[in-house]
């Protein structure tokens, strides 16, 4: 049964061996040219199942594999039970959101611990299962790296993820995501990850920062009201 | 009510006057072209500075207002080159100081949307803004624009221009390049960088350099396999923020907006998730004062006028930081 159209596959629910599965089935893209189009499906096809596969073994959440087909650029894995956090953050009691996401920070440093970046971190690829634990899914644009500079684009993404979708919270999540992360991994290792998130912020082409404001004070008391 | 609009952000210096119902009475350029190289920012002040009273007087000309007949001066703030911006502040204040008329300072990127909703009639798009200097994935939400995405280098057409450059292309690269492009067929793998939503072009522009150094690729087929994968990124996540934000429409805009490969994408993405595409024309998808004196407009109406003690240039000014009146 198809339970989700994506951007980049169809779910399906389905049985594997009498045990609930999803099949995700990475489909065509009409507007690529057939060689990139097969390339980035295949790539992603090995690439999620080893992550997911990784994952799972250094003790974060995600749905355990049980068959994958490249040919038809498809992975089967098992069913997990739950609400998207997508779905539920805006209706939480704040003390359950902050939980949530403490929990989304420790399994995110250990994910980092064992040198997987996640690569598309936002609260739709993450499932509160029935069971209780925070289940990780869509590792299709992950990677195997313990580079600082990939863990900060990991976190950036996450905040972002978060002020664009759940822009009256993000803030408080965020701050729950960091203190997750702290406890699990230590302060002086977050603090250089959160530094280097800062670093690639302030990257961007427009991104406004402290010094960039103190110079065009400058600039502005220097030459007077308006002869900037 | 009119409205005069001054853009020189970049290389563009327009100017533009409109009236309140969204009718545009002119709409005059002058471009700042490199002799060789990428924009000079100096250079381009320089230019701007040269050309800006006249621009100004052929804009009123064109559109058969005299200066003190406008009710508005806007001009672009930011975000753009800093010694740009200065030149276009310092005409517009001298202008709205002279005539007495309330100064408006406009985000460029914001302009571009506006102009855009404007020119294409839709109220809420979800907006891909492409050109030399921006690379942005935009949507309406609570009062804001709200970034889906964006580059984490530099903007697709500097990419563009950039490699057109090493090719030996002349300005501007990009016709050049689509033109090559639909005359290549041989599809060569170069780095495909989506990270979440949010896209890297360096990395692809040295691939392709190097390759087309090398001698043995056809410029044809690099040209093909460059636009390709830059655009293939683009398509994928604009489709992931249509399926996403659920918006119907899809705005293109921005100087890279006018290569027909990039909207047969759009197209492509859009009927699949049931929106419909629209493509500014490039009279407003690239930079001009008429998008400026719009959305002008837009503020003034809303109360958003600034003393000229106010109206210090903003260069790194973040679409997403504005309060966007409804």
């Amino acid at each position: 049964m198809l339970v989700k159209k994506g951007a980049e596959a169809y779910l399906f629910r389905e049985e594997w061996y009498g045990l609930p599965a999803m099949r995700k089935y990475r489909v065509p893209k009409s507007y690529r040219v057939p060689e990139l189009d097969y390339e980035i499906r295949r790539a992603r096809t090995v690439h999620e199942a080893r992550l997911m596969y990784e994952a799972c073994k250094v003790g974060v959440p995600a749905p355990s594999i049980y068959f994958i087909d490249l040919e038809e650029t498809t992975i089967i894995m098992e069913y997990v039970e739950g609400d998207r956090v997508k779905d539920i953050v805006d209706y939480l009691q704040p003390e359950k959101r902050k939980k949530i996401f403490y929990e989304v920070g420790s399994k995110i440093a250990l994910m980092h611990k064992n040198g997987i970046v996640h690569g598309d971190l936002t609260t739709s690829n993450m499932i509160q299962a029935t069971s209780g634990k925070v289940f990780f899914i869509d590792f299709g644009l992950g990677e195997f790296s313990s580079s600082v500079e990939d863990e900060g684009v990991d976190l950036h993404l996450m905040r972002r993820a978060l002020e664009s979708t759940h822009y009256r919270y993000s803030v408080e999540c965020f701050d729950a995501i960091v203190n997750g992360y702290k406890a699990s991994i230590g302060e002086s290792l977050t603090n250089k990850v959160l530094k280097r998130v800062h670093e690639i912020e302030s990257r961007g082409r427009y991104f406004k920062r402290e010094t960039d404001n103190r110079k065009e004070n400058r600039r502005h008391d220097k030459n007077g009201n308006f002869s900037d | 009510m009119i409205c005069l609009g001054i853009e020189g952000t970049a290389h563009t210096l327009g100017v533009g006057v409109v009236d309140d119902s969204g009718k545009v009475l002119a709409n005059v350029r002058s471009e700042y072209i490199p002799k060789m190289g990428g924009i000079h920012p100096r250079e381009a002040a320089e230019h701007h500075a040269a050309t800006v009273s006249g621009v100004i007087v052929e804009a009123l000309r064109t559109a058969k207002v005299k200066a003190g007949e406008m009710d508005i001066v806007s001009f672009s703030m930011g975000p753009g080159l800093g010694p740009c911006l200065r030149v276009t502040a310092v005409a517009a204040r001298a202008l709205a100081y002279l005539t007495r008329k309330p100064l408006v300072g406009v985000n460029h990127c914001l302009a571009h949307i506006e102009i855009g909703r404007l020119v294409t009639k839709v109220a809420d798009p979800l907006t891909l803004y492409v050109s030399g200097g921006n690379t942005i994935l935009a949507a309406f939400e609570a009062g804001r624009y709200r970034i889906f995405g964006e580059t984490l280098d530099i903007a697709v057409g500097n990419m563009l221009d950039a490699f057109a450059r090493e090719a030996g292309i002349p300005h501007p690269g990009g016709p050049r390049i689509e033109q090559l492009a639909s005359h290549g067929d041989r599809f060569i793998s170069l780095p495909y960088t989506v990270k979440g939503m949010d896209l890297s072009f360096s990395g692809l522009l040295t691939a392709a350099t190097s390759i087309l150094k090398t001698g043995e690729v056809r410029l044809e087929d690099v040209c093909y396999s460059l636009q390709e994968v830059a655009f293939s990124m683009l398509a994928e996540v604009t489709e992931r923020a249509l399926a996403h934000t659920e918006k119907k429409d899809l705005l293109l805009t921005g100087g890279v907006a006018a290569n027909g490969r990039l909207q047969e994408m759009m197209s492509s993405i859009s009927k699949e998730h049931g929106a419909t595409s629209h493509f500014v024309p490039l009279e407003y998808a690239g930079d001009n004062g008429a998008m400026i004196a719009w959305t002008g407009i837009v503020f003034y109406l809303a109360g958003k006028t600034i003393g000229i003690e106010e109206s210090l240039v903003k260069p790194k000014w973040r679409l997403d930081e504005i309060d966007v009146p409804s």
